[in-house]
């Protein structure tokens, strides 16, 4: 099993990924430049301010070479996570549906919030408990969708963690802070697993999601 | 004054023949004198010369030749300062300190302060003082690993001790204290969260003295493998000089001698001079230098901060004791019609400048392109030992290196102990009668004891997931000895064990920062013996040992008795505090001219340290951890009461300051914190915290609310005395609160003076004192801690 985490000019949280990706399996660090994924099993687009997050949070990074791999890897069907930064490069790239809005207090905010895992049974979710404490770090966190939008996502069960009561202080709607696509292989959270894989600096829950990756491409290739 | 007066005027034109620019008429006295020289200081640069400056070179001399950058009234006292320990790699004078931390890594680090500029516009003043703390740790090729800081504004409170408000943008309505705080947290949020570089820590002040002079002090720390780290000695004439980063503009000129090397007056003229910060453009910039050292492409390295390239390059020549010829021509602009001085002194923020080997320039070259860094040749070192300016291969500045970094006049202070108090006192905020409840509530909820969580929660404090303890968890920021530069992707990766433990442990740095003003102006020698001897304090209470010190001096302008006795009593303090705890200072800033109409800041000499412990599971936290631990106070002898004098009550009762504090025993204190800190590294103690300001009344609402449970306390018994207000509310060095086994506290009395004052447990604090108690549910305590989110909503 085999990680690839993308790396563009202003990823912060790039060498954290590649790390929580390697308590699970083999993982490295892919430069946005290139169009080789390098045979990666599943790909992980991290947290920071890629391109600066000038223009818009994502809104650079979704053209970059090796997002255009990334696009078509997805549609073949390929495990794709975006944390923060790339649940926001992901909305860009029309991977997932929605939209991250600025927070409702218009400021950075850190805090370690508590997460409800809605969908128990997902590429992404399969080794986790149904309830996860990881921090949650971003300036523009509110994820916004048609009411329309919100309503299928919820039938289709593509929300799969929301904000437990009290934590949601960015202002997404429903309480939403991590989506799939309709097909389940993409999922974007805005809390940061990657930063909850170790008691020592916190809480090792965020690793669950990790393993549950792994767990779905070692399924898939049995 | 014969040779730069009328005289001088007229050998000046044969001086600008040879090397200014034709057109432009040539600088006089009144130029220099404008631009913050005195008339001696021109005279000995004329003599340095040998003829009177040129544009170029007086805009050069006038910056290297600031306060800010020669430290022409510090640099005599700073020599008295310990700089050497079994620990220290480098000490002052490189671009941070660096202090050896263990199994083959080195820790730079390094506090400075960005004052002036953030007075005039707090959200860039604080954003470029991250921007340039952090170029400084990684021009050493350390990677930053955590950013701190220290701040100080005028009371935010807008009302006096009737409840009154004052008018919105009146003096004493807090307007000006909470606009400059609120832009100088996003500026160092929005640099250090977009950079990837987490901010653990800090401590902020509110006093009246800071209302026109806040204090914007950034420390940063950075990690690298010990035989990896680079100087910034320019070497081997023919080297080339490459610059790179982003390009070159307008900003900032004269931000070092005129912004920085002089009191403030009105605000808006010198907006100008405040540099713009992209910390995109760093983050870019940072990597690009990583990388080009992990591959042996630089000869040396240097970033360029206050008087931009003029001080970059004159620093790297007078290193190295070579010259360098620079061609401002070859220099990217981000704006056309660029003069050369202006070139020069430019403080545009996010460049640096290296020396490289001719054959490795297109090896550099492309890696900069890669990180889509712009990157320059625009000059080469020489074997002249003369910085000579050309453009387009014309002179237009020709100084020897040694007289403009090292022949700057230094000057005697003329220290003299204020006959009157130099400060007013504070206004009151709470009424006389209080009884003990009221005024811990009121204490828990005035600016300086508040929780600062609505001001951390702005900053990332766990990127690059070596932060053990966030704030508010431990008195000192704890960060996992980690690879330094993990980001190559042959790295080694320390495999989750569960519970955090690993074998061999996994050590850890602690960090503290801190510095009472308002007690250092009570009593400059012994307030800074406080400030080293807190930061210690906060590293034993997570089980770390200092191993070096870095320090801030703030002060106003030292030409004043006043301030140079202030000046030279606290780095007297400093000395003999990091003498004793064994803690060197590696490197520092200084800060002076910090008044204004009003009158001076208090003496603020921030302390920053940096200590080691074994194992960073073991990582001591403030909260009470289990209902059933005994608290005991260690260190503090319960003879005497602490005393009210200069504490936050006194200041809360509106008391003028004391003139001295009351001596204390500092070999007892530092004995201790051995104590505390083996206590803690043995894994004996459930939580540790030092008493500081507001005493122990404050410390034990600080563990009840930090650990979510209520303590029973009495401190009647075992204390003693009718002095039940001092005993709760006093302040003095050397005292910790910890809580544990009644076992683990017993061994602890073997060592150090230790009462046992009760049990943790509970949803209240109840402490007996002699004939009074108090009684107050962790809701009401947690209601007043959070008063500032209501000042900063």
């Amino acid at each position: 099993m085999r990680f690839g985490v993308l790396r563009f000019p202003g990823s912060c949280d790039d060498v954290d990924a590649l790390h929580a990706a390697r308590r699970v399996g083999d993982a490295e660090l892919l430069w946005h430049g290139e169009h080789d994924l390098r045979g990666a099993d599943a790909i992980v687009v991290p947290g920071g301010f890629s391109y600066g997050d000038y223009l818009r949070a994502g809104a650079i990074a979704r053209f970059a070479p090796a997002m255009e791999s990334v696009v078509g890897f997805a549609r073949d069907g390929g495990l794709v996570l975006g944390i923060c930064n790339g649940f926001q490069v992901l909305c860009e790239a029309r991977l997932l549906p929605g939209a991250l809005l600025p927070n409702t207090n218009l400021r950075f905010t850190f805090r370690q919030v508590g997460l409800e895992v809605v969908e128990p049974d997902t590429a992404f979710t399969r080794a986790c408990g149904p309830s996860l404490s990881i921090p949650a770090k971003h300036s523009w966190g509110r994820y916004y969708a048609e009411e329309s939008t919100l309503d299928e996502l919820e039938a289709a069960g593509q929300v799969l963690m929301r904000y437990a009561p009290g934590h949601n202080f960015n202002g997404s709607l429903r309480d939403i802070a991590g989506v799939c696509n309709a097909r389940g292989n993409v999922f974007g959270l805005m809390p940061h697993p990657e930063h909850a894989v170790d008691p020592l600096t916190g809480s090792a829950d965020g690793l669950c999601i990790f393993q549950s990756m792994r767990l779905a491409v070692e399924g898939a290739r049995v | 004054m014969s040779e730069c007066g009328e005289a001088g005027a007229a050998a000046q034109t044969s001086c600008d023949a040879a090397t200014g620019p034709p057109s432009e008429p040539p600088p006089t006295l009144r130029d220099a004198l404008a631009l913050g020289l005195t008339g001696r200081e021109y005279e000995l640069i004329c003599a340095k010369q040998g003829a009177p400056p040129n544009s170029v070179e007086l805009a050069m001399y006038s910056l290297l030749w600031s306060e800010h950058c020669a430290y022409k009234h510090s640099r005599k006292l700073l020599r008295t300062l310990p700089t050497e320990g079994p620990h220290v790699l480098m000490g002052p004078g490189e671009n941070a300190g660096v202090v050896d931390v263990g199994g083959g890594l080195a820790c730079a680090f390094k506090v400075e302060s960005h004052n002036h500029p953030s007075a005039v516009e707090p959200f860039q003043g604080a954003a470029t003082g991250v921007g340039g703390i952090l170029r400084d740790i990684f021009a050493l090729g350390a990677r930053p690993i955590a950013v701190l800081d220290s701040l100080r504004f005028g009371e935010p409170a807008p009302a006096d001790a009737t409840g009154e408000a004052r008018p919105v943008g009146a003096p004493g309505s807090g307007t000006r204290a909470r606009y400059l705080l609120d832009g100088a947290v996003s500026g160092i949020g929005h640099y250090g969260n977009s950079i990837g570089v987490p901010t653990v820590g800090g401590e902020v002040y509110f006093e009246a003295p800071y209302e026109q002079s806040c204090l914007v002090n950034a420390m940063a720390l950075g990690l690298c493998e010990r035989d990896r780290l680079v100087r910034s000695a320019a070497a081997g004439p023919g080297n080339l000089l490459v610059l790179f980063g982003a390009r070159t503009g307008r900003d900032g000129i004269g931000g070092a001698s005129v912004l920085a090397s002089a009191e403030l007056g009105e605000d808006g003229d010198k907006r100008p001079t405040v540099q713009v910060g992209d910390p995109f453009e760093e983050k870019k910039l940072l990597e690009c230098s990583l990388e080009l050292l992990r591959r042996d492409l630089l000869v040396a390295l240097q970033d360029l901060g206050a008087a931009g390239l003029t001080s970059a390059a004159a620093e790297m020549a007078s290193k190295g004791e070579v010259g360098v010829d620079i061609d401002v021509a070859r220099v990217p602009l981000r704006e056309r019609g660029m003069e050369p001085f202006e070139i020069m002194v430019s403080e545009s923020q996010e460049r640096m400048l290296c020396v490289v080997r001719p054959d490795d320039v297109a090896a550099v070259l492309a890696l900069c392109e890669k990180w889509e860094v712009a990157g320059t040749a625009i000059g080469e070192v020489t074997d002249t030992r003369r910085m000579r300016i050309l453009r387009d291969g014309e002179m237009v500045g020709d100084m020897p290196v040694r007289a403009l970094v090292d022949d700057c006049p230094l000057y005697d202070l003329r220290p003299e102990k204020p006959t009157a108090p130099i400060y007013a006192p504070p206004a009151a905020t709470l009424a006389g009668r209080a009884s003990p409840r009221e005024t811990l509530l009121a204490l828990l909820a005035s600016p300086n004891l508040a929780s600062r969580r609505p001001l951390f929660e702005r900053y990332d404090a766990i990127v690059q997931s070596r932060t053990v303890r966030r704030p508010e968890q431990a008195d000192a920021a704890v960060l996992a000895l980690l690879a330094p530069d993990a980001g190559s992707a042959d790295a080694a990766v320390t495999p989750a064990v569960d519970g955090g433990q690993r074998e061999p442990p996994l050590p850890a740095l602690a960090v503290s920062i801190d510095c009472n003003g308002r007690r250092v102006a009570a009593d400059p020698y012994l307030g800074t013996i406080e400030a080293a001897l807190e930061c210690a304090a906060n590293l034993a209470c997570v089980g770390a040992e200092p191993l070096g010190t870095t320090n801030n001096l703030n002060f106003g302008n030292p030409e004043k008795p006043h301030i140079a006795w202030q000046l030279t009593e606290a780095v007297r303090g400093l000395g003999e505090a990091c003498r004793a705890l064994g803690a060197p200072i590696v490197g520092g800033n200084v800060s002076l001219y910090n008044e204004g109409a009003a009158g001076p800041i208090y003496p603020t000499p921030v302390v920053g340290m940096v200590g080691r412990l074994p194992d960073a599971a073991q990582a001591g936290r403030l909260g009470f951890a289990q209902a059933g631990d005994e608290i005991a106070l260690v260190g503090w002898d319960g003879g005497t009461a602490p005393s009210l004098a200069a504490s936050e009550l006194h200041k809360l009762l509106g008391e003028p300051l004391p003139d001295g504090l009351p001596a204390f025993d500092l070999d007892a204190a530092i004995a201790t914190q051995a104590a505390v800190r083996d206590a803690v590294r043995a894994g004996a103690l459930a939580s540790a915290h030092d008493v500081a300001e507001g005493g122990l009344a404050v410390a034990l609402a600080e563990c009840c609310l930090a650990g979510g449970l209520g303590a029973s306390l009495d401190i009647g018994e075992t204390v003693g005395g009718d002095e039940c207000e001092a005993w709760l509310f006093g302040e003095r060095p050397g005292g910790f609160l910890v809580s544990g086994s009644a076992q683990a506290l017993a061994a602890l009395a073997e060592r150090v003076p230790t009462a046992i004052l009760g049990t943790v447990g509970g949803e209240e604090l109840a402490i007996r004192a002699g004939g009074t108690s108090l009684r107050a549910t962790l809701a009401e305590l947690s209601e007043c801690h959070g008063a500032l989110a209501a000042l900063f909503p």
